[in-house]
């Protein structure tokens, strides 16, 4: 990452966050989620809302796809790290693609983010491709960027080709 | 397709029921053939009741959506006088899907092909150059939108058929009433689906998720990450083993019962949820009892249900309350769609309890489903090996006389309808 170790929210520009975001993509595409996870703050949260809702529908009182909160998501990446998560074993493979990548406002401790992605699955010889918005709300913590919200809004009718999303979008 | 149809069912038997032998078997064929697959649609979805709908989806007059069910494009509706229409969304004219819309509200529709406009009933309202037409053309009731040969609900759950000849919808669901009316019986302010559906697919054959969706047997290695994570959350659950039984319930409708530890809105508290949760979870049971004595008030509140209605409904009454169907568009091909039920006014906290536990384990990208997906594919793709190594065993529970949840009673029951109606009997 080129940003150095003292930015500030007013200092961050967009090559920084495409950066940020260029380096989230290869840790999922290489599943180190390990290392992924410790790019979300503490009360960070992750969405994947179902389609035929508001794209900032609420998941208290909307049925998502995925909706976790912090703790949730360490689990799910002890769970996609096990042979017995079956869904991925063997890891599908995966390369993510993020573009149009906007600072869309500074909002008060967060920075608001857009950028459309493509991500293409391969398991059993078959491929399945996600694409979608990809909203963040990004901070800085200790002088690095972290995630305290993302939320991945698929633009397909649902899943209805892809049956699953059972990597991380 | 008749030389093959005919040969499939004359020449192999499809199931294996030898109770004298102590087996229960079930053949590969059944999964991949395109000759049953056109069977099944012949002799089970165009002859059954299926499910459309809930209620609650049309909250308001004029309330409409569109839904695809047995194959078929359905628009559904609510008209000014709140009743409920389920309509076969084809311009009676040149066949054009009339409403494009997944769902709103409408006074009417108008078919964008050549402007024919209907009503929220279905009748014709209006066409241009109407006066083209011989005199009457628009009362003929084949020039309206026609309705779905029947159309009826139980409890809030909505159903069409559409075969004209169809027993009536209490009859056929039988037995499955007891475990809709306890899913019914949650709320006295009656149930509501939660915003969002849940639409995907599975390559694989659509009965495999019909047996998925009762099958106790699977969850310690299928779901084995799922159990861990709950180990995880230990001090969030309450000390209760998985413990039930499966039964048949006749007609192809089955069911599993059980207790198990994790929290249940309506009404098992776990202790995640808190001293806030406790109270309020406690005032739920508190009214089921009154409302429902405590027997009843017991098996609503702390036992689980996976409730299969044949052919493809299945309502889940488990950490969260979930309604899904399926339908196969191919031997190897399903989509599935998958609702959150819930009751009405549900207090805040107990609804983001509840769509949280649903996520959890539910769906395409909770800690379950998913691997329940890939048993199936996985399943599918064995069956290419079908030349060699033909049946399923379905004989867990056989000689039991109450056989447990993690039995296969249930499924056996399932396979004997869905071989009664596709040997036409």
């Amino acid at each position: 990452m080129s940003m150095t170790a003292t930015a500030t929210l007013q200092t961050i520009t967009r090559a920084d966050v495409e950066d940020f975001l260029f380096a989230e993509a290869d840790l999922i595409d290489a599943w180190k989620l390990p290392e992924w996870l410790e790019l979300f703050t503490d009360d960070a949260h992750y969405f994947v809302p179902s389609t035929d809702v508001d794209p900032g529908a609420r998941p208290n009182d909307n049925l998502f796809y995925i909706a976790d909160d912090r703790f949730r998501l360490g689990e799910r990446v002890k769970r996609l790290m096990k042979r017995t998560a079956h869904v991925e074993f063997p890891h599908s493979k995966v390369r993510h693609i993020v573009g149009n990548i906007r600072i869309l406002e500074r909002d008060g401790d967060d920075l608001k983010i857009s950028t459309s992605f493509i991500a293409h699955r391969t398991k059993n010889a078959v491929t399945d491709v996600y694409f979608g918005t990809g909203l963040y709300r990004l901070v800085v913590r200790d002088g690095r960027l972290a995630i305290r919200e993302k939320r991945s809004i698929l633009a397909s009718d649902g899943l209805r080709q892809q049956g699953r999303v059972s990597f991380i979008l | 397709m008749a030389a093959p149809l005919k040969k499939v069912v004359d020449n192999d038997r499809l199931v294996d029921d030898d109770r004298e032998g102590q087996r229960f078997r079930v053949s590969r064929t059944a999964f991949v053939s395109k000759e049953i697959l056109a069977l099944e649609r012949a002799n089970i979805f165009d002859k059954v009741w299926l499910y459309l709908g809930h209620e609650s989806e049309l909250a308001k007059p004029g309330d409409f959506l569109t839904r695809s069910v047995g194959g078929r494009t359905l628009l559904f509706t609510r008209d000014n006088k709140s009743k409920f229409h389920a309509l076969m969304n084809t311009c009676p004219h040149r066949g054009a899907r009339v409403c494009r819309e997944r769902s709103g509200n409408a006074k009417s529709f108008q078919c964008f092909y050549h402007g024919w406009v209907f009503g929220l009933d279905g009748a014709l309202r209006d066409m241009p150059g109407k006066e083209s037409y011989p005199p009457g053309f628009a009362e003929r009731s084949t020039s309206s939108l026609q309705p779905a040969p029947k159309f009826d609900s139980y409890r809030g759950f909505c159903f069409v058929s559409f075969n004209p000849n169809v027993e009536s919808l209490p009859e056929y669901l039988g037995n499955a009433r007891e475990y809709m009316d306890i899913v019914a019986d949650q709320s006295e302010a009656g149930m509501t689906v939660v915003g969002g559906t849940q639409e995907y697919s599975i390559r694989a054959n659509w009965k495999l998720l019909a047996e998925n969706s009762y099958d106790g047997y699977h969850a310690a290695t299928n779901h084995a990450t799922y159990l861990e994570y709950l180990k995880g959350t230990t001090g969030g659950l309450v000390p209760i083993q998985l413990t039930g039984s499966g039964r048949d319930l006749g007609k192809g409708h089955g069911v599993v019962e059980y207790r198990a530890p994790w929290g249940r809105p309506v009404a098992q508290w776990i202790p995640a949820w808190g001293d806030d949760g406790k109270k309020r979870v406690e005032a739920i049971y508190d009214n089921l009892m009154s409302r429902h004595g405590k027997e009843r008030a017991d098996r609503i509140a702390l036992y689980n249900r996976n409730l299969h209605v044949f052919p493809n409904l299945v309502i889940n009454d488990i950490m969260a309350l979930t309604v899904r169907t399926f339908y196969p568009s191919e031997p190897d091909f399903m989509t599935v769609n998958a609702w959150a039920l819930a009751p009405v006014q549900e207090d805040p906290g107990d609804r983001s309890a509840r769509l949280f536990n649903f996520l959890e384990f539910l769906g395409p990208g909770g800690f379950a489903t998913p691997d329940d997906i890939e048993a199936l594919e996985q399943c599918q793709d064995g069956y290419s090996n079908l030349a060699e190594v033909g049946w399923n065993d379905i004989s867990k529970g056989l000689t039991k006389e109450t056989p447990s949840f993690d039995d296969e009673a249930q499924m056996r029951g399932y396979w004997t309808e869905w071989n009664r109606r596709i040997y036409g009997a």
